[in-house]
C-alpha cells in the first residue's frame, strides 16, 4: 500500500520519474522535522507578521451585500477575508516564503518555479530577494502577455522568468517545464510548487502553511460575530486559498464551496473545471481529477483567469468533492468579469479574475444557504487577491472606459 | 509465456557476449507505418529489443525532440491503442522483445488493469512507466504479473541504495539505468563512469542491466559496453534522425543506418 500520508482517500500519491523521488523524499523529511520546529515556525510567521502583514483583516462588504441582495433575503452578511493585502497582493507569498525558507535550511543554491497569473511568480522571487537565493520562474507565453505587469515585477526583484512556448503555452505547461528543470538540476534546485497540488508532499506541504488564512478568519468571524459563518467559499485552480481556509472549518457544521472556473461555459470545450468535468488521472505527479480525453491525453483549458486557466486539480479537492464534504460551482468568464466591475465599484476593491469566480456565486450560495438555514446567510469568502495585474484584459473585455 | 522472449533475448546475447541494443521509437510520429517502417529497419540493422512510445501530451521527463514528437504523433493520432496494434503488428514477423513506454495517465484512461491482459495479445514482453515508482500502480502490477507481463524499473543516478530493494522486489525482465540526472535527449554524462554504476546495479538487482538517456553515437555505445552492461538504449538520436528524414523510405533508410553504425559500435567493429 502507499504511504498513506501521501494519499486523501484516493487521490494523491507520488506519480513521479524515480529521478526527482528522492528529492521528494528528503521534502517530505523536512516537512515532519523541520517545519514543526519552534525556530522555523518563529521565523515564518515572524515574516507573516512583520513583512506580509498578517494578520489580514477580516471586512464585511456592506454595500456590495446590498448590491447583490437588495432586500438581504438570502445574503444576510458577507465577511472578505482580505489575502489581497498580503504583501505582493496575493495569498501565494504565504506559501513561498515557507517553502524557500525550508529550501534555504536543506541547503538549496537556487530556486525554481511555475506561475499563471504571475502572483506565485512573484511572490517566489520576493522570497528569493529576502533570502538571498537567484530564482527562475517559466510562465507560459499567453501569460507572460496577458499579467504583463507581474512579469516586470519577477524581473525587477532578480529573477529571470523564462517563457514556456509548448502546448496551450499557459501554466501546465509551465509547470511541465518547471518540472523537466527540476528532473535536471534535483540535487542543488528546489522547486517551489505554487498551489495544493503536484506530488506528495506538496499538495500538504502547501496546504500546511496557506492554513494560516482559515485559522486567522475563523478566530476574527468568531470575534466580530459570535458565531461561525453559515458557509465559506474560495475560488480553486490548483487549489491552495481554498484549502488554506477550509481546513479550519472541517470540524465544524459549515458548508464549504470551491468556485472553478468555467471559461465560455462547461458544455464547451473551453473551460477549466476540473472537479465539475474531469475524469481520474494522473498529472504533474499525483492521481487527482483531470481534464482528459479518451486516449488519456491532457486537455488544454481555458479561462480568463491565468491562475484558474489548469486541468488538473490538488488531490485533496478531488478527495473532498468525492466525499461530499465540500461542493464546488463554476463561474464563467463573463461571470467573472461583471462581477469584477460591482466589487470595485461598491466596495472600491480591484479584485483578482481568479478571485471574482469566487464572488460570482456569492448569491447562489446564499440562496442555497437560506433553504437550508431558514433565513438570511452569513457567508465568509477568501478574497485571495488584488487585481492590478488584471488591468489590461479588464479594460479590453470590459470596453475602454470599464 | 511472453516475458521469456527478454529473458531469451538477453540470455542468448550474453552467451556470445555481446551487448544489446535497445531502440526507441516514438509510435505515430509522423505516422503507424513510419513507425513500423523504421521499427522493422533498425530490426535489420542489428537492434535486440524495441521500446515503443506511447505518445503523451505531458511527457515531464523528456527533452524537447521527444516531447515534440509526442506532440506531433498525438496530433496525427498517436496514442497507446496504436501503441499496441504496433506491436501486434511487429509481432507477426518478429520474435524481439517489444517493451511499452510511457506516461501513466494513458493507461489509467485505457484501464490499468485491463492494460497488461490486452499487452500480452499484442505480443508485448513488458512495460516501463516513467511516472509510476514502485510505490505506486498495485493495480497494475498485479495484473501485469497476472499477464507475464514485465514491469521494468527504472533506477536513476540519485536513486539511494536503501531504495532499491523495493524497486528490485518484483522486476522482471531488466532493469533500465538511466545515466543522467535530466530528462530523455540531454548531454554531456559521462558514460564510462555511468556504466560502472549501471553494471553494479544489475548485479544488486540480479537482472539484466541496459544504460539509456544520452546516447548517440557509435563512440558513445562501445563506451558503455565496455563497462559490462547488457543493453545500451538509443531513443533521442533515432527520433531526430527520423524527424530530420522527409519519407517514409528515407525516414527507414536514416533510422537502418544509424542503428548499424550502433551496433557496430557495440560490438567492437
Ligand atoms: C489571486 C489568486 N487567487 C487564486 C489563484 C488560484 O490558485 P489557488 O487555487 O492555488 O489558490 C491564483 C493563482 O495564481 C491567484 O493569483
Amino acid at each position: 500500500m502507499p504511504q498513506s500520508s501521501a494519499y486523501f482517500g484516493e487521490f494523491g500519491g507520488r506519480f513521479v520519474a524515480e529521478t526527482l523521488v528522492f528529492a521528494l523524499e528528503e521534502l517530505e523529511r523536512a516537512v515532519q522535522e523541520i517545519v514543526p520546529t519552534e525556530s522555523f515556525q518563529n521565523e515564518w510567521r515572524g515574516l507573516l507578521a512583520d513583512y506580509v502583514g498578517r494578520p489580514t483583516p477580516l471586512y464585511r462588504a456592506k454595500r456590495l451585500a446590498e448590491r447583490l441582495d437588495p432586500t438581504a433575503e438570502n445574503l444576510g452578511e458577507l465577511w472578505l477575508k482580505r489575502e489581497d493585502l498580503c504583501h505582493t497582493g496575493a495569498h501565494k507569498i504565504n506559501n513561498a516564503l515557507g517553502q524557500v525558507l525550508l529550501a534555504k535550511k536543506l541547503g538549496k543554491q537556487r530556486i525554481i518555479a511555475e506561475t499563471g497569473a504571475g502572483q506565485h511568480g512573484v511572490a517566489t522571487a520576493t522570497a528569493c530577494a529576502v533570502f538571498g537565493l537567484p530564482c527562475e520562474v517559466y510562465m507560459g507565453e499567453v501569460d507572460v502577455a496577458r499579467q504583463a505587469p507581474n512579469v516586470a515585477r519577477m524581473q525587477m526583484l532578480g529573477t529571470r522568468v523564462i517563457p514556456v512556448s509548448s502546448g496551450s503555452r499557459t501554466l501546465k505547461d509551465a509547470m511541465n517545464e518547471a518540472m523537466r528543470d527540476w528532473v535536471t538540476n534535483v540535487r542543488t534546485t528546489h522547486y517551489c510548487v505554487g498551489s495544493a497540488a503536484g506530488p506528495h508532499p506538496f499538495p500538504t506541504l502547501v496546504a500546511d502553511l496557506q492554513s494560516v488564512i482559515g485559522i486567522e478568519a475563523r478566530r476574527q468571524i468568531l470575534e466580530k460575530t459570535n458565531a461561525l459563518p453559515d458557509a465559506v467559499l474560495a475560488c480553486v485552480g490548483g487549489g491552495s486559498n481554498a484549502i488554506g481556509t477550509f481546513r479550519a472549518f472541517f470540524d465544524d457544521p459549515v458548508p464549504l464551496y470551491g468556485i472553478e472556473a468555467a471559461g465560455e461555459g462547461v458544455d464547451t470545450d473551453k473551460h477549466a473545471a476540473t472537479i465539475t468535468r474531469g475524469r481520474v488521472g494522473v498529472l504533474h505527479g499525483a492521481r487527482t481529477l483531470v481534464l482528459t480525453d479518451d486516449d488519456g491525453q491532457i486537455q488544454e483549458a481555458h479561462s480568463i483567469s491565468a491562475g484558474l486557466d489548469y486541468p488538473g486539480v490538488g488531490p485533496e479537492h478531488a478527495a473532498l468533492h468525492r466525499s461530499g464534504r465540500a461542493v464546488y460551482l463554476t463561474a464563467t468568464d463573463h461571470d467573472a468579469l461583471q462581477i469584477t466591475r460591482e466589487v470595485a465599484r461598491t466596495e472600491g476593491i480591484l479584485i483578482a479574475l481568479e478571485t471574482a469566480h469566487a464572488f460570482a456565486r456569492v448569491l447562489d450560495v446564499a440562496r442555497r444557504e437560506r433553504e437550508r438555514l431558514g433565513r438570511p446567510a452569513r457567508l465568509l469568502l477568501c478574497l485571495s487577491g488584488r487585481g492590478d495585474k488584471d488591468l489590461a484584459t479588464l479594460r479590453e473585455r470590459l470596453g475602454g472606459e470599464p | 509465456m511472453s516475458g521469456g522472449r527478454i529473458e531469451q533475448t538477453f540470455g542468448a546475447l550474453k552467451t556470445r557476449n555481446k551487448t544489446a541494443l535497445v531502440v526507441y521509437l516514438t509510435v505515430g510520429e509522423p505516422s503507424l507505418a513510419d513507425t513500423l517502417a523504421c521499427a522493422r529497419a533498425a530490426l535489420e540493422a542489428g537492434a535486440d529489443v524495441l521500446e515503443l512510445g506511447m505518445p503523451f501530451s505531458d511527457p515531464t521527463a523528456d527533452g524537447p525532440v521527444i516531447a515534440a514528437a509526442s506532440y506531433r504523433a498525438i496530433q496525427r493520432g498517436g496514442s497507446l491503442k496504436m501503441a499496441l496494434a504496433c506491436a501486434s503488428e511487429l509481432r507477426k514477423s518478429s520474435a524481439a522483445p517489444l517493451v511499452l513506454m510511457g506516461y501513466y495517465n494513458p493507461v489509467v484512461a485505457f484501464g490499468e488493469t485491463a492494460l497488461p491482459g490486452a499487452a500480452a495479445q499484442a505480443g508485448v514482453d513488458g512495460l516501463l512507466i516513467v511516472d509510476l515508482p514502485p510505490e505506486e500502480g498495485a493495480p497494475l502490477r498485479e495484473a501485469a504479473k497476472a499477464a507475464g507481463v514485465a514491469m521494468i524499473p527504472l533506477v536513476a543516478p540519485t536513486t539511494r541504495p536503501e531504495r532499491e530493494p523495493k524497486l528490485f522486489a518484483e522486476a522482471r525482465g531488466f532493469v533500465y539505468y538511466v545515466t543522467v540526472t535530466g530528462v530523455t535527449g540531454a548531454k554531456g554524462a559521462p558514460l564510462g563512469e555511468a556504466g560502472k554504476t549501471a553494471r553494479a546495479v544489475g548485479d544488486r538487482a540480479g537482472l539484466p542491466v541496459v544504460a539509456g538517456f544520452g546516447v548517440r553515437t557509435p563512440a558513445d555505445a562501445s563506451a558503455l559496453s565496455r563497462t559490462g552492461v547488457d543493453g545500451v538504449v538509443v531513443g533521442t538520436e533515432v527520433v531526430r534522425v527520423m524527424t530530420e528524414a522527409t519519407d517514409t523510405e528515407a525516414r527507414a533508410r536514416a533510422v537502418f543506418e544509424l542503428v548499424s553504425g550502433l551496433r557496430r559500435g557495440l560490438d567492437g567493429g
